[in-house]
C-alpha cells in the first residue's frame, strides 16, 4: 500500500515539481522563516516521475502573489502552482519563467549602483531560461549564483 | 535611434552601425568648430550640467569646449567634496535638483549602472561620461571617429588592441562597436590580462574575424591601426615582471619600422611608456589628434539630444 507522506490541505497552496533540494531556498522566497501562522509542509527529495526526484512545498491559507510566483521561478523553473481551495484543486498554474526580475535579485557586482542606499529595485533581464542566465540592467553584470541573489 | 531628441547616451551597446555613422558625419560638420575656425551660437541659451562624482579632467574639460564653442553654458562639479553627495545624498535626488537647473546632464560616476539610474530620474538627457568599470560611449564614438576620419572607412581596417585587455573598459567597448563594421581585430596582450572569452565569443558570432597573440612584433607589420592601452603597474604583485611585461608591449621607432607607411598609432591617453615620445614626430601618432576629436564628437552628441542644428 502506498503511504501518504503529507496529508491534503484544505486551503492554500502547494508547489510541486521544485528541482530536489531547493525547497528550503522557495521558503526563503516565501518568507517562511520569519514568524508565520500557518502551517508548512515541506516534502525533499520525493520520488518524481518526471524528474527523478523533487521537493514539494505545502503552505495553508496562503495564496502566493504574482511576484513571489515568478521568483520560484527563477530557481524552479518547471514547478507547479496549485491554489486549494475547499481541498479542490481550483487553480493550476506552471511558473512561466519571466522575462524580466525586478525587485526579485541583489545584484552580485559590489560596484553596482543599485548596492548603495538608491531609491530603486534591482532589475534583471532573462537572457537564457536553461541554463538560467540573468544580467542586471543596470551594470550588465550577469549574475553568478541566482539562487543566493534572491532578497 | 529613432530620434535623437532628448535620447541619453548610456551605453555604446545601443547604438546600431547607423547610429554611429550618423555621429560621425555629423562631428565632421562640427570640426571646424571644434577647431575655433568657425563659430556657432547652436546651443546659446542651453545649460549643460557635468556631474562628475569622480575627477576626469580630459572628458569634463572636452565637454565643456563642446558646450562653450557651440554658445551654451556649463555648470556642474568636478569632484563630489564640498557637494551634498557628501552629506548622503541619493544619486537620484542629485540628478532631480540638477534638471532643474540644466537642460542636459553629463554624468561620471564610480559605480556601475549610474547612468542607467540617473536617466530614470529625470526627463533631461543624460550622457554617461564613465561609471565605473560600466561604458563609456563617447569615448569609444571618439575613437571611431578617429579611424574613419583618419583611414576614410572603419570597414576592412587591420586593428590591432594592445595592452591590458581583460581590465581595460575602453577596449571591451570599441572591440564591441568595431563588431559592427567588418574588421580583422587582432587582440594583443600579455599572458593573463586577454580579452574576457565572453566578448571574444561575441565578436566571432558577430561575424569579426579575431586572431590573438601575445607578442607585438607579430602584428606590427600588418596592422592598419595600433590601439595602445595602458598595462597598469598594479595588476602585477611583482614590479620586475611589471617592467619585462610593460617593456614588451612598447610601441616605439624601431618597431615601428616593420609598419605599414599608413599605420596609425591610438592611445585613449594618458599614457605612461607604452608608447615613446619620439613616436610623436611620426606621421603614425594619432593619439592627440584622437583626443582632441572628443570635441566635435560631443559637439554632435550635444546638438542632437537637444534638439537643434541638424
Amino acid at each position: 500500500m502506498r503511504e501518504l507522506r503529507v496529508t491534503p490541505i484544505k486551503n492554500g497552496t502547494v508547489i510541486d515539481h521544485i528541482p530536489a533540494g531547493m525547497a528550503l531556498k522557495v521558503l526563503r522566497i516565501l518568507g517562511i522563516e520569519e514568524a508565520v501562522s500557518s502551517t508548512v509542509t515541506v516534502a525533499m527529495h520525493v520520488p518524481s516521475k518526471a524528474s527523478g526526484w523533487k521537493d514539494i512545498v505545502k503552505v495553508e491559507d496562503r495564496e502566493l502573489s504574482p511576484k513571489e510566483v515568478d521568483k520560484i521561478a527563477l530557481i524552479a523553473p518547471r514547478a507547479t502552482v496549485n491554489v486549494i481551495r475547499n481541498y479542490n484543486v481550483a487553480e493550476k498554474h506552471v511558473v512561466r519563467l519571466p522575462d524580466r526580475a525586478v525587485g526579485i535579485l541583489r545584484c552580485g557586482n559590489p560596484n553596482c549602483i543599485t548596492n548603495l542606499r538608491e531609491p530603486v529595485e534591482t532589475d534583471f533581464s532573462v537572457l537564457e531560461g536553461e541554463p538560467l542566465r540573468v544580467a542586471c540592467r543596470y551594470c550588465d553584470r550577469v549574475l553568478e549564483d541566482i539562487a543566493a541573489a534572491i532578497v | 535611434m529613432a530620434s535623437w531628441k532628448g535620447r541619453d547616451i548610456l551605453s555604446i551597446r545601443d547604438f546600431s552601425r547607423g547610429d554611429i555613422e550618423v555621429v560621425l558625419k555629423y562631428a565632421r560638420k562640427l570640426a571646424p568648430v571644434a577647431e575655433g575656425q568657425k563659430s556657432s551660437r547652436s546651443l546659446e541659451g542651453k545649460v549643460l550640467a557635468t556631474l562628475f562624482f569622480e575627477p576626469s579632467t580630459r572628458t569634463r574639460l572636452s565637454f565643456h569646449s563642446a558646450m562653450i564653442r557651440l554658445g551654451g553654458q556649463v555648470l556642474g562639479f568636478s569632484n563630489v567634496e564640498g557637494t551634498s553627495v557628501q552629506k548622503g545624498e541619493t544619486l537620484a535626488d542629485t540628478v532631480r535638483m540638477v534638471e532643474g537647473y540644466a537642460d542636459a546632464i553629463v554624468l561620471r560616476h564610480p559605480h556601475e549602472g549610474a547612468a542607467v539610474l540617473a536617466a530614470e530620474f529625470t526627463e533631461r538627457p543624460v550622457i554617461n561620461a564613465g561609471d565605473g568599470a560600466g561604458q563609456h560611449p563617447t569615448q569609444t564614438l571618439q575613437d571611431l571617429y578617429t579611424i574613419w576620419d583618419e583611414k576614410g572607412k572603419i570597414d576592412g581596417q587591420g586593428i590591432a588592441l594592445v595592452g591590458d585587455l581583460k581590465y581595460g573598459r575602453t577596449v571591451h567597448s570599441l572591440a564591441y562597436a568595431l563588431a559592427q563594421f567588418g574588421v580583422s581585430l587582432t587582440l594583443v596582450s600579455p599572458p593573463g590580462l586577454e580579452m574576457p572569452w565572453e566578448i571574444v565569443d561575441e565578436l566571432k558570432r558577430a561575424g569579426t574575424q579575431v586572431a590573438t597573440t601575445h607578442r607585438l612584433d607579430d602584428v606590427v607589420a600588418t596592422a592598419d591601426v595600433l590601439y595602445v592601452t595602458r598595462i597598469q603597474r598594479e595588476r602585477f604583485p611583482d614590479p620586475q615582471e611589471y617592467e619585462r611585461v610593460a617593456g614588451s608591449y612598447r610601441v616605439d621607432l624601431p618597431l615601428l619600422r616593420e609598419a605599414k607607411k599608413d599605420l596609425i598609432v591610438m592611445h585613449p591617453l594618458p599614457r605612461v611608456t607604452e608608447v615613446d615620445p619620439a613616436v610623436d614626430r611620426t606621421a603614425h601618432a594619432k593619439y592627440f589628434r584622437q583626443a582632441f576629436n572628443a570635441v566635435p564628437v560631443r559637439m554632435a552628441l550635444l546638438e542632437m539630444v537637444l534638439g537643434v542644428g541638424g
